[in-house]
Order: structure tokens, then C-alpha cells, then sequence
């Protein structure tokens, strides 16, 4: 496919190798250093949103009160949903971007290193100060991650303010990430790296980037109106002052729903990379897979209020986002279609990385058949704001977006690190992983369809026996990445030496230079045929 | 043969941070247009001579509600009558000040079912205002209304509700800047 550039660049990369220190890390403007920063700091605040979910499935194990105060925690259902939305899933996402898509179109860095360290480095700060709300008077956000006013506004703690100026610095991080992405795939690509032959993480990416840049700034002016609400006497959700509550919602959602996508498009790149790879055929469909990405994004425009389908709107506008929320089905059919028949009469192996994909695929589906139920206006009223709707996104996000990122550290790691994980031990930690998740997340269908609320502390006795099953499923869940940190360390330290192209029907350039990949790979560009 | 550059981008993030704010009086001029919401229109302004009263009769209710922490008696003086169309109406509210202090009210429409909503044209409404309340004043406010002959045949009977809030700490925010 390529010509051995990697040889060539070899050579041409002593004497620019990494600054030593603290300050590498600093100053860097190096793809791969910054790739690994952002990795690293999702991999942190995974941990810590994972434990705050800890504390939500201690409280939820028996019925009644005992660990914690309901008003800690709400603070603890908001601080997880913003920590793992904002500071888990996104940055682990730019991270793999920042890794692999200078490498998988051929050129040498990202197109604007200096913005690509400064997006980063925004986001210690930004958390930093949002965790620190917890300790402070009044406590910190306590309104739940979609913030809705007058309870982020009127009611809020004092803190709200801090709340929102972290929120603004996230989404400028985000958006410079995103312009950095776009730019680099537009401009960046080897010769010959047409756009229809752009492998399919890069495809999915550029998609989410515009996504990004069109809806994290309508978050960055809600956050604002709220600011203004609080601060400057303006009534935008106060309908005292002539504003309204219910506009919150939709400039939220019009956002908010973008914002799924978002998370889920990159996870559908890695498995279309690790699918073909572990079946041995070549992805089935790529332009429909790619037409169906667009569609899915341009759709993700007109369905933002199927999430608010119970705050009384007209009929015509119940009818009208049901249909459009229900024609997403289609292209993610057609992407799932695809997978299950790239991997049809395939020659497939089982590898991690295979059996997060396969995992991804059917556990997905899952999710989104649950999201089919509750994009039926008329059934939703039931649903709404039950533990139907935890179950729903949380199988959409958790086998959705973090399995993906397992799969395509699993698949990349030797890539990056230039040794192989310890096969067992992954194995393990998927299969720990994969039971941990479903016993934790299947039951709270059948407590949501029988009418447990979300957001509570407590709950009636009839609920104790599958809550008791959920939170022993999220300890297993939460403790098992800690088996992925030690898969982590004990390869880094001491893992075998891997190949060039340690998977035998890997396809694409980032199998081109060696293992670990070079600080500088394709200083010259490849020819791609 | 490559242009994407950054500046283009950045000024998309900036349009629809602008867009964001669009989202504000597009919100308002959509519901208006459409009639959902619930929202009536301001004063009526056009002429009420030539107002038809024709035979059918149409049942309005009438409910007072409160924001959350107020605590102030607000109620219809009549909760229900009975209009001709094109009739014109006045009903009275009675809100009372139960504090020692000086207060500002203002009240916040919506009809039921929504889709009757652009045929209630009120000429004239308490909540057209802010209501300023003396320390323990009583206070009949008037509401005068009629009802549109284009009102659909099937809707026989409406809702109006008034939500009042209290905005004293805003006012007197603004009455400090001054």
C-alpha cells in the first residue's frame, strides 16, 4: 500500500527527539505527547466519576437513607454525569485523535501544534475548578448534568458561578480540538489519501469536529444566558421577567443532542477499523458507511426535543420529533448491518480488541432499541425520567463510547507503547468488564419500566432486590478498570516487544512506521496508491 | 486545492454563539406564529367597533397560581363565566399583600388548550403591568377580554391561568442602579 517511508524517516528523526522533563510535557506540541496527556487525564477523571458513581450505588443498595445526604447526592449524580460527559469520554476521544489521525492520513503532526497544547492544558484548570465547587459553601452543582433552570438559576448553590466558567473553558478546549482535526484532515492528507479512502476513524472524526464546532458554542451562550440570569438582572428562563424555563430546554438540547453523537461517532470509527482487521475482509459497505455518519449528523439537528417530550408541547411538535428521532434508526441500522456483515464468513480471531468491537456492537444495539422505545411520544410520559432512561444511555455510552475507547487502546497500545499487552489478563478484564456492565445496567430497565425515578436517593422496598443487583454490578464494573490499569503498567514495563504490524490483518499507514511509533513519523509524506 | 483554514472555522463557532441568543426571540416569534405555548398576545390593539357578537357561547375558567415560595392569597373574584363571542368582558383578580413591606407583583399568562390562545384578545390586563403592592394592601386587578370569532368550532371551553411572581428584588436592584 505505502513505500518504506518508515526507513527513510528514521534516520531523519535523531537529534529531534523529546525535551526531557516536566517541560516535555509542557510545552509539547508533539501529536503523540499530546495524545497521551489526554489519554492519560480521561483515564483520571474516569476514575474519579467512577467513583462518584461508587458512592450514588452505595447509597442506592438498600432502601432508606444511610451513607450520604440527598443533597450531596445530587451533587454526586451531576458531578458524574458532567465528569464522565465532559472530562472522561470527549477527551479521551481527542486524545485517540490526536494519536492516530496524523498517523492514519500520512502527515507529519497535527495542523496547529501551539493550539493543540493550549486545548489541552485548558482542561486541568477547567476541572480543577469544577471539582472544587464540592467544598465550597452551598456545595457544588446540584441540578443534575443537564442543568435545566430555574434550578441552575434561581435555586442554584453559589457556586453555579465557578460551574459556569468551567464549562465555558471546556468547550473552548473542545472547539479548538475540533478546528485542529478538521484543519489537519482537510489540509494534511498524504498524496493519493482521497477523501473516499480515508480510513473510517478519521471520517467519523472529521463529522463529530463539525458537529463540535456548530453546537459547543450554542452551550457556551446558554451557560452564558444563566450567567446573566444569576448576575446582570436579565430574565431569559425567568418567567417573572418575561423569559421562560421551557427555552432553556430546547438552546440545552439543541446542543445536548448534537452531543450524544459526539460521543458515540468516533467509538463507530474504532470498530470499523477493528472489525475488518479481526475478521480479515475489508469494512462491507464503506460509502454507505460514510453516508450514514453525514445523516446522522445532519439528523442530530432536528430531534432535540424528544427529550422533552413531557413539558407540554403541541402535538404536531410531539409528532414531528418522533419521526425524525425514529428515522435515525436507519443509517445506524445500516452501520450496524455493515459491521455484522463485514464480520460474515470472515476468518475471525478474538482478540481484546475484537471482543470489545463484537461487545460494542450487540450491546449498542441494545441501547439503541431501548432508545427506539422511548422516541414514542405517547409511551415516553411512562418512561420519562425513570431508571428506563439511565438504562437506555448508559448502554448507549458505556459498551457505546467506552467500550470503543477500550477497544482502540487495546488495538493501538502496541502501536504506541512498542509492546504487547498481557492477552489473559485483558481477556480478563473484558470478560469482568462485560459482566459487570450488563448486571449493573440490565436490571434498571425493569425498575424504570415499573417506575423508579431517577435522581433519588431513596426508593420503595419493591425496587431493593434488582437495586441491590445493580450497585454489586457496578462495584464489579468500577473495580475491573482496575485490572485495566494493571494490563496498562504491566505492559509498559514488561511487555513483549511487538512487531511492526502485530496484527496480522491490520490495513493502513499507522501500520507502516515501527513500533513504538517513531516522535516524528512521516516527516515525508507516503504515496498512497 | 485544500482550504480549510482555521479563521472560517472560528467564525462559525462565533455565528452560532451568536445563534445560541437567535434561539431567544426565534423561540418567542415561533410560538407566537404557531400558537403553542400557550402565550397570548400583548394589549389588542385594533379597532373593537366592528366586533361582531354572534350567538355561540364559549365557557372561560379562570386559575390563580403562585410561584414556588410565595405565599400571597391571589385569586379570580369569579371562576368561571360565560361569553358570547366577540362579547366584551371584564373580570376581576384580587391579589393581597400580606408583608409589612412594599412589594411589585407581576402575573404571567397561559391558555389551555394552547391552540386557542391567538383568539383571547385582551384589551386590557393586570398583567400588562407590574403591579406595585403597598404593605398589606388588597388589590382588585382587572382583566378585560373578548373572544375571537375565528376561535375553532370544537373548543367550547378555555382556561386562562395567571401565575403571579414576586419581582421586588429585581425592581429594586434596577431602582438602586438608577
Amino acid at each position: 500500500m505505502t513505500t518504506q517511508v518508515a526507513d527513510v524517516e528514521h534516520g531523519h528523526e535523531n537529534g529531534h527527539g523529546p525535551a526531557t522533563g516536566i517541560t516535555r510535557w509542557l510545552f509539547t506540541t508533539n501529536h503523540k505527547d499530546i495524545g497521551t496527556m489526554y489519554l492519560i487525564f480521561s483515564l483520571v477523571m474516569l476514575f474519579i466519576g467512577g467513583s462518584m458513581a461508587f458512592v450514588i450505588r452505595a447509597e442506592l443498595f438498600q432502601p432508606g437513607l444511610q451513607l450520604v445526604e440527598p443533597a450531596f447526592f445530587n451533587q454526586m449524580i451531576t458531578m458524574h454525569g458532567l465528569i464522565m460527559v465532559f472530562g472522561a469520554v470527549m477527551p479521551a476521544f481527542v486524545g485517540l485523535a490526536n494519536w492516530m489521525i496524523p498517523m492514519m492520513i500520512g502527515a507529519p503532526d497535527m495542523a496547529l501544534p501551539r493550539l493543540n497544547n493550549l486545548s489541552f492544558w485548558i482542561l486541568p484548570f477547567a476541572f480543577t475548578m469544577m471539582m472544587s465547587t464540592l467544598f465550597m459553601d452551598g456545595g457544588g452543582p446540584n441540578f443534575g448534568w443537564t442543568f435545566y433552570a430555574p434550578l441552575s438559576t434561581t435555586y442554584a448553590p453559589p457556586s453555579t458561578t465557578f460551574f459556569i466558567l468551567a464549562i465555558h473553558m471546556m468547550g473552548a478546549s473542545s472547539i479548538m480540538g475540533a478546528i485542529n482535526v478538521v484543519v489537519t484532515i482537510v489540509n494534511m492528507r498524504a498524496p493519493g489519501m482521497t477523501y473516499m479512502k480515508m480510513p473510517m476513524f478519521c471520517w467519523t472524526w472529521l463529522i463529530t469536529a463539525f458537529l463540535l464546532i456548530a453546537v459547543m458554542p450554542v452551550l457556551a451562550g446558554v451557560v452564558t444566558m444563566m450567567l446573566m440570569d444569576i448576575h446582570f438582572g436579565t430574565s431569559f428562563f425567568d418567567a417573572g421577567g418575561g423569559g421562560d424555563p421551557v427555552l432553556f430546554q430546547h438552546v440545552f438540547w439543541f446542543f445536548g443532542h448534537p452531543e450524544v453523537y459526539i460521543m458515540i461517532l468516533p467509538s463507530f470509527g474504532v470498530v470499523s477499523e477493528v472489525i475488518p482487521t479481526f475478521a480479515r475482509k475489508k469494512l462491507f459497505g464503506y460509502h454507505s458507511m460514510v453516508y450514514a455518519i453525514v445523516a446522522i449528523a445532519v439528523l442530530s439537528f432536528v430531534v432535540w426535543a424528544h427529550h422533552m417530550f413531557t413539558v407540554g408541547m403541541p402535538l404536531a411538535g410531539e409528532i414531528f420529533f418522533m419521526y425524525t428521532t425514529m428515522l435515525i434508526a436507519v443509517p445506524t441500522g445500516v452501520k450496524i448491518f455493515n459491521w455484522v456483515s463485514t464480520m460474515f464468513r470472515g476468518s475471525m480471531t478474538f482478540e481484546t480488541p475484537m471482543l470489545y468491537a463484537i461487545a460494542f456492537v450487540i450491546l449498542f444495539t441494545i441501547g439503541g432499541l431501548s432508545g427506539i422505545m422511548l422516541a414514542l411520544a405517547p409511551v415516553d410520559f411512562v418512561y420519562h425520567d425513570t431508571y428506563f432512561v439511565v438504562a437506555h444511555f448508559h448502554y448507549v455510552l458505556v459498551p457505546g463510547a467506552i467500550f470503543g475507547i477500550f477497544a482502540a487502546v487495546y488495538y493501538w497500545l502496541p502501536k504506541w507503547s512498542g509492546k504487547m499487552y498481557d492477552e489473559s489478563l485483558a481477556k480478563f478484564h473484558f470478560w469482568v468488564s462485560f459482566i459487570g456492565l450488563n448486571l449493573t445496567f440490565f436490571p434498571m430497565h425493569f425498575v424504570g419500566l415499573a417506575g423508579m425515578p431517577r435522581r433519588i436517593p431513596d426508593y420503595p422496598l419493591q425496587f431493593a432486590d434488582f437495586n441491590m443487583i445493580v450497585s454489586i454490578g457496578a462495584f464489579m464494573f468500577g473495580t475491573s478498570q482496575l485490572i485495566f490499569v494493571y494490563v496498562l503498567i504491566k505492559t509498559l514495563r514488561s511487555g513483549e516487544k511487538a512487531p511492526q504490524r502485530p496484527w496480522e490483518g491490520a490495513e493502513g499507514l499507522e501500520w507502516t512506521v515501527p513500533s513504538p511509533a517513531p516522535y516524528h513519523t512521516f516527516a515525508t509524506p507516503p504515496k498512497v496508491d | 486545492m485544500n482550504v480549510a483554514r482555521p479563521l472560517p472555522l472560528v467564525l462559525i463557532c462565533v455565528a452560532m454563539f451568536g445563534f445560541g441568543f437567535l434561539l431567544v426571540p426565534l423561540y418567542s416569534v415561533f410560538c407566537e406564529w404557531a400558537g403553542i405555548n400557550g402565550k397570548t398576545a400583548g394589549a389588542y390593539q385594533e379597532s373593537t367597533t366592528d366586533v361582531k357578537i354572534e350567538d355561540r357561547i364559549v365557557k372561560i375558567q379562570f386559575i390563580s397560581n403562585h410561584n414556588a415560595n410565595l405565599r400571597w392569597p391571589f385569586k379570580p373574584a369569579e371562576e368561571q363565566v360565560s361569553v358570547k363571542i366577540g362579547e366584551r368582558r371584564q373580570v376581576m383578580f384580587v391579589v393581597t399583600n400580606p408583608t409589612n413591606l412594599p412589594v411589585v407583583a407581576q402575573a404571567v399568562p397561559s391558555v389551555s388548550p394552547s391552540e386557542a390562545a391567538p383568539f383571547l384578545h385582551k384589551i386590557e390586563c393586570f398583567c400588562f403591568q407590574q403591579q406595585e403592592l403597598f404593605a398589606g394592601e388588597k388589590k382588585a386587578m382587572p382583566l378585560v377580554f373578548f373572544i375571537d370569532s375565528d376561535l375553532p368550532e370544537h373548543i367550547k371551553k378555555l382556561t386562562l391561568s395567571y401565575t403571579l411572581f414576586d419581582v421586588t428584588p429585581a425592581v429594586d436592584e434596577k431602582l438602586v442602579q438608577r
